[in-house]
């Protein structure tokens, strides 16, 4: 029985995987075989209307964090500051920059190709617009932007929805069938989103799985794996449909035998704390940083950064019947589209709604855009729930924001005195 | 009898604390932190169970009838006797270990002459190094004979046109080894026993209760460390807590009002809330830079050439403050001599870096939730009187009245806290 | 006579500007009565907030005198100083005589600040002022137009006068008038930089954000016409400089000064870009609103802030440098400021191409030392003299 569960498990991370190195070597041999491809970034992208015109899309924030992963974003880092890129500054655009001169190398050890369109749609942080105007200035190619206002009040309004949905229909669209020499297939982009809510309907019940004590899944670590396929290039194919159904069933299944998460150094046996984690991971020291967390029994129940490009868990799903207009809400729903209210409000509900013992924030010193705010939100949600709240620092690809000690520091006393509260006075 | 013991070890030096069977204080110990953590420990465990035995004596002493007034002076005279047997052992050590090295190495019979002329010399010395009354710039004896073997070869090296250096280096090389092998024994027998014998009048009532503490069994129930370093610490994991967790304890014990803890050390700052129990509510640390550390002050007084005592005392003579916006360790010189060439006065200057850093403490306990009463303040800083008098004042300004707890004994607010788990844990154990 | 009136003009400018309890305001609702709101740096439609009976006060960070104790508490180390000084302004009280604060587009941080400012100050007014990055009329225009109606709508909420075309087309002919008198004060600059030294342009226009528009256009006119007049400043041999970077967060004033005293005019710059963002004067004729929308569209300046579309980021630098005939940039941008320093490099390759010598260095705003900034510009201004004097 348990082999079979490691089967199915291996099932879906294999299938994961080859997901992924089948779409990079389909990149690579772009040249070749005249696939042409679009740079794009993740939060609120248009995968589906990208691959309506069987365009690629190439995500350069998922470049850095491989980058980072395998090692590389030391050096690319120190290739952008020597060329005068400040090291106060964004550190995947850094390494993009420093990828870009070491030879457009991908995850896979392959050449990415270059752009045939650079597609900037600019939610929720800044500083895509910046990458892309520099990114510019590297190729010869077009680029079209997609403008998607903030949620300053908290809400969208209609001159949101239809700002975003004239931009798609007047400059996105002609922009990917200039570039791709197809025409736009409004019944296809109906199928393509009605298999996106599909997929989404099943990655949300993987990220609800948290709920259960214990919880089958590492909401943060392990939910950067599961956002991977929907909010890169798979949402909107089969692929992804069977991708999240699978996943689904695996976690459910672990749900029904009261399974903890599996982490990179085995199954986690005992769940001692369930925290919420507010910001986006360290990729330099990913599985050390995780580990960190799995060897307390510290399982991260709930994350923002899962929503990073897209929050599915409120209801929203793409919709066949209201294709631009959801995908302009899709773009304009993004986590860190959100104001500084809803973001607490978010965090608050799932202190509570995930049982939390605790919310954490890792705050990343290339992310304005997360970490602007985040030691306020950090009060309000403490003040709102009761909960212990703490608080470590890093950055994404930049290896030298990340200091173990430090953290583990931290991460302990935090985790000792959430147990201290926990057993009150023990005199 | 048993004890538990609490382990703090700092970046610069390690604490430790003796609790009796009541949670009592029997006894504090502190030394200089070094490479071998191990070591580090031991010595400040050693001499934590030194001020044990020397305040078991005193009760014994009391026990007996003898009059308050007396036994303060038995106690220095005994305890001064001890220090300076304690200092002779060490020096014999680094006699023994600098001549090894000098054998193996590369060194003329110059050298070795003028190296043994010195060490001579500090024998001699060491008697009027203790005795009644005499206080010492620092009782650790890396410093201690350091400072006096500086002194004595730079007139060795003129007179035999020696390189200074050289003899330093040998020094340097010499003291590292014997701080990290030599583990101190507790032959506090033996050693209370010269020290006695050093009294010229004898006294039976004394020596009787030396036999008895002497004769009296320590045992280890339980310790559990903490500190920077506590993650290399020789304890298993269940015998570790966090500092944070040990502050807040400690300082709920020192001061039981407390709500607000500040601790400012060597390299790091921490702001914590505590609940009526010590039971830390939330904490902040410093980001990875040391700006407003104790260190920080550090590179000032080197700056500066002056001790790192003489800069709160130096501060507090300012009558206007110069205003300091950065407390960058990097730049610290930098700034510093920007000031002092732009004619501002010394005092001035470190009037308002003493301000800027604590400064920066407001800013990391606002992040933690501000100042409630009453507020404990721990750390080495917490003896600067130039950075206490600032916090005061910026409290005043901010937070309005608040009871400021400064306990003399601030620098084992952890170790203490540290000791108080140990007991805990031991009680639970115990009980069950 | 007229140097002393000069100095007069420009001390009430810095006293204006360095008041940090905003007393000239407060003295301003008093008399009238109306709302004030404030507004973060580089730009917003000040005259809709004129047309509406309310203040438009340029709060544009806590500069050198103030000392944070609380706004630390809201910030990491890697973020830039100004919404740190701005929150501790906020949480000291300063600003309670302001009913509201606006902010503009700038970048995440100011973004994020308007959501903060939602939970400290929850009976103020507090909006974030979305631009378009889209610039055509159907699209970006339209957008930018519904965030000015919500900010109409918003304003009117507060008790503002409702909004009347006929009092916005006489506020944008105010400020279509103080525009002006700030272009010929570069352009005096330009032409005779001797004549508007840098630090008191900057102090005057800075406090020009403060005062009614009516009061700043006497002020700014009435220095205008001495240092026109001003026989006694005469040239110096110094090295003609643009500044760039500086539009966010706010150099101290020392350091302007510094950077003049090194051996540089400044001739072109970044600051207080608010009165100088349109860089014409606005359409009176047809409506209002749509004259304020197609500035915005057509007529702004370049900036970090704003999308550069189809043109070749940089270039922008390269002709502010040939208009005002300077001899080289001095890139002085805030420390941590995301716009100013993704965009450097960019700026710099064009410039290089253009050949024009650079120097960077990066501030805050409360920062109190200029010795290694003195030494480096005097270092790039001696240089370039030294350069065109071959």
């Amino acid at each position: 029985m348990s082999e079979e569960k490691q089967v199915f498990k291996d099932d879906s991370q294999l299938r994961q995987k080859t997901m992924i190195a089948d779409h990079y070597s389909r990149l690579a041999a772009a040249p070749d075989t005249g696939e042409k491809s679009v740079y794009t970034f993740v939060p609120g992208n248009l995968t589906e209307l990208i691959r309506n015109f069987d365009l690629l899309p190439v995500l350069p924030e998922i470049n850095a964090l491989q980058s980072a992963m395998r090692g590389k974003s030391k050096e690319y880092i120190a290739a952008a500051e020597r060329e005068g890129h400040s090291e106060d500054v964004c550190t995947y655009v850094k390494c993009d920059v420093g990828m870009k001169r070491a030879g457009n190398v991908g995850p896979t050890g392959e050449r990415l190709p270059d752009p045939d369109l650079l597609l900037l749609s600019y939610t929720g942080c800044f500083t895509f617009m910046k990458w892309f105007e520099i990114l510019k200035q590297e190729y010869d190619c077009p680029v079209t932007m997609l403008h998607v206002p903030y949620q300053g009040e908290g809400e969208i309004t209609d001159s949101m929805r239809k700002y975003v949905v004239d931009q798609i229909k007047q400059k996105i669209i002609p922009a990917l069938e200039k570039a791709s020499g197809k025409k736009f297939d409004i019944d296809k982009l109906r199928e393509q989103l009605r298999r996106s809510a599909q997929a989404e309907d099943d990655l949300v019940a993987v990220l609800e799985s948290a709920k259960n004590r214990p919880s089958p899944i590492d909401a943060y670590f392990g939910g950067v794996y599961y956002i991977g396929p929907i909010f890169t290039a798979f949402r909107g194919t089969e692929q992804a449909v069977d991708y999240y159904r699978l996943l689904n069933q695996e976690i459910q299944e672990r749900v029904r035998l009261g399974k903890g998460p599996v982490t990179p150094d085995g199954e986690m046996k005992e769940e001692r704390f369930r925290l919420v984690v507010e910001g986006p991971p360290n990729w330099t020291n990913f599985r050390e940083f995780w580990k960190m967390f799995s060897e307390e029994g510290a399982v991260c129940v709930a994350s923002s950064y899962t929503k990073v490009g897209g929050v599915y868990d409120t209801g929203f799903r793409h919709d066949p019947d209201r294709p631009l207009e959801s995908l302009a809400e899709y773009c304009l729903g993004c986590y860190t589209n959100l104001n500084l209210p809803s973001r607490v409000d978010t965090l608050e509900r799932y202190v509570r709604e995930y049982q939390a013992d605790g919310l954490l924030v890792n705050s990343i010193k290339s992310c304005n855009s997360f970490s602007a705010g985040q030691l306020m939100m950090l009060r309000e949600v403490g003040d709102r729930t009761g909960v212990p709240c703490g608080f470590v620092e890093s950055d994404l690809v930049d290896p030298r924001y990340f200091s173990g000690s430090n953290i583990k520091n931290r991460l302990e006393s935090y985790f000792q005195m959430i147990e201290q509260k926990r057993g009150g006075v023990q005199v | 009898m048993n004890y538990c013991v609490g382990i703090d070890l700092g970046s610069t030096t390690t604490k430790a604390v003796v609790l009796g069977e009541s949670g009592e204080v029997l006894g504090r110990g502190i030394t200089n932190s070094r490479s071998n953590y191990e070591i580090a420990c031991d010595v400040s465990v050693g001499e934590a169970l030194i001020s044990a035995r020397f305040g078991l004596l005193e009760e014994a002493l009391a026990a007996e009838g003898v009059e308050a007034d007396r036994r303060k002076v038995q106690l220095e005279e005994l305890e001064q006797g001890f220090r300076e047997e304690q200092y002779r052992g060490d020096l014999r050590e680094l006699g023994s270990v600098m001549g090894r090295l000098l054998e193996a190495g590369t060194y003329s019979a110059q050298e070795a002459d003028a190296v043994t002329c010195v060490l001579d010399k500090m024998e001699q010395n060491a008697g009027s190094l203790y005795g009644r009354g005499k206080s010492r710039k620092s009782d650790f004896f890396r410093d201690l004979a350091g400072g006096e073997y500086l002194e004595l070869v730079e007139g060795e090296a003129k007179t035999r046109a020696l390189s200074f250096d050289r003899l330093v280096g040998l020094y340097d090389k010499a003291i590292l080894e014997v701080e990290n092998t030599v583990a101190h024994d507790e032959s506090f027998s033996s050693r209370i026993k010269a020290a006695l014998g050093r009294i010229p009048e004898q006294d039976a009532l004394l020596a009787k209760a030396i036999s008895a503490v002497v004769a009296m069994n320590l045992t280890k129930a339980g310790s559990v460390g903490t500190g920077y370093g506590r993650q290399t610490l020789p304890f298993a994991k269940e015998d570790i807590r966090s500092e944070i967790l040990c502050h807040g304890l400690g300082a709920h014990a020192m001061f039981p009002n407390t709500r607000t803890v500040l601790d400012i050390g060597g390299q790091d700052t921490k702001a914590i809330q505590v609940d009526g129990n010590g039971i830390v509510t939330s904490f902040q640390m410093n980001d990875r830079c040391a700006a407003g550390c104790g260190r920080y002050l550090g590179y000032i007084a080197d700056e500066m050439n002056i001790g790192l005592h003489e800069l709160g005392p130096m501060a507090c003579k300012s009558t206007r403050p110069v205003k300091i916006n950065s407390t960058c360790t990097v730049f610290a010189g930098a700034e510093l001599r920007e000031r002092l060439s732009l004619g501002e006065k010394r005092e001035d200057i470190l009037a308002g870096l003493h301000r800027a850093i604590i400064l920066r403490a407001m800013s990391l306990l606002a992040r933690s939730g501000g100042i409630a009463d009453e507020f404990t303040f721990t750390g080495g800083v917490a003896k600067n009187p130039a950075a206490v008098e600032a916090l005061r004042k910026l409290i005043q300004e901010n937070y309005g009245e608040r009871t400021l707890n400064i306990s003399p004994d601030s620098i084992y607010t952890g170790a203490l806290g540290a000791a108080m788990f140990a007991q805990r844990e031991w009680r639970r154990r115990h009980c069950a | 006579m007229s140097a002393n009136r000069i100095l007069e003009l420009v001390e009430s400018a810095e006293e204006t500007y360095r008041d940090m309890s905003l007393a000239s305001v407060k003295a301003w609702k008093e008399k009238t009565g109306g709302l004030a709101i404030g507004f973060m740096p580089i730009y917003v439609p000040r005259e809709l907030l004129h047309a509406q009976g309310v203040l438009p006060v340029g709060i544009m960070g806590g500069g050198d005198d103030l000392e944070i104790i609380r706004g630390d508490a809201y910030y990491q180390s890697y973020i830039c100083h100004i919404p740190r000084s701005t929150i501790e302004l906020g949480l000291g009280g300063q600003l309670d005589c302001l009913d509201g604060m606006l902010f503009p587009a700038i970048c995440d941080v100011i973004r994020n600040l308007s959501g903060m400012w939602k939970f400290e100050f929850p009976e103020k007014l507090s909006r974030y002022l979305d631009v378009p990055q889209d610039f055509t009329p159907e699209m970006g225009g339209e957008f930018y137009k519904s965030e000015l109606l919500a900010l109409i709508a918003d304003l009117e909420k507060r008790g503002a006068r409702p909004y009347d075309k006929e009092a916005l087309r006489a506020s944008i002919r105010l400020f279509n008038e103080l525009g002006g008198i700030v272009r010929d004060l570069y352009a005096l600059r330009r032409a005779s930089p001797w004549k508007v030294p840098t630090a008191e342009l900057y102090c005057l226009q800075r406090a020009a954000t403060i005062w009614p528009v009516e009061e700043a256009i006497t002020i700014l006119r009435e220095y205008h016409e001495l240092v026109l007049a001003d026989e006694t400043r005469t040239p110096m041999d110094q090295a003609r400089v643009v500044l760039a970077g500086s539009f966010c967060e706010q150099p101290p004033l020392g350091l302007i000064k510094t950077l003049e005293r090194s051996g540089c005019y400044i001739v072109d710059d970044d600051f207080i870009q608010v009165h100088r963002w349109i860089t014409r004067s606005l359409d009176v004729e047809g409506d209002p609103l749509e004259a304020l929308v197609n500035g915005f569209l057509f007529d702004a300046m370049a900036s970090p802030t704003r999308y550069c579309g189809d043109k070749t980021k940089g270039t922008e630098l390269v002709t502010r440098v040939e208009t005002a005939g300077a001899e080289g940039v001095l890139f002085c941008a805030p420390s941590f400021c995301d716009p100013a320093l993704l965009d450097q490099p960019m700026a710099v390759a064009s410039i290089e191409k253009a050949g024009i010598p650079w120097t960077a260095f990066r501030y805050s705003e409360n920062n109190g030392q200029f010795q290694v900034i003195r030494e480096q510009a005097g270092t790039f201004a001696d240089s370039i003299k030294l350069w065109s004097g071959v």
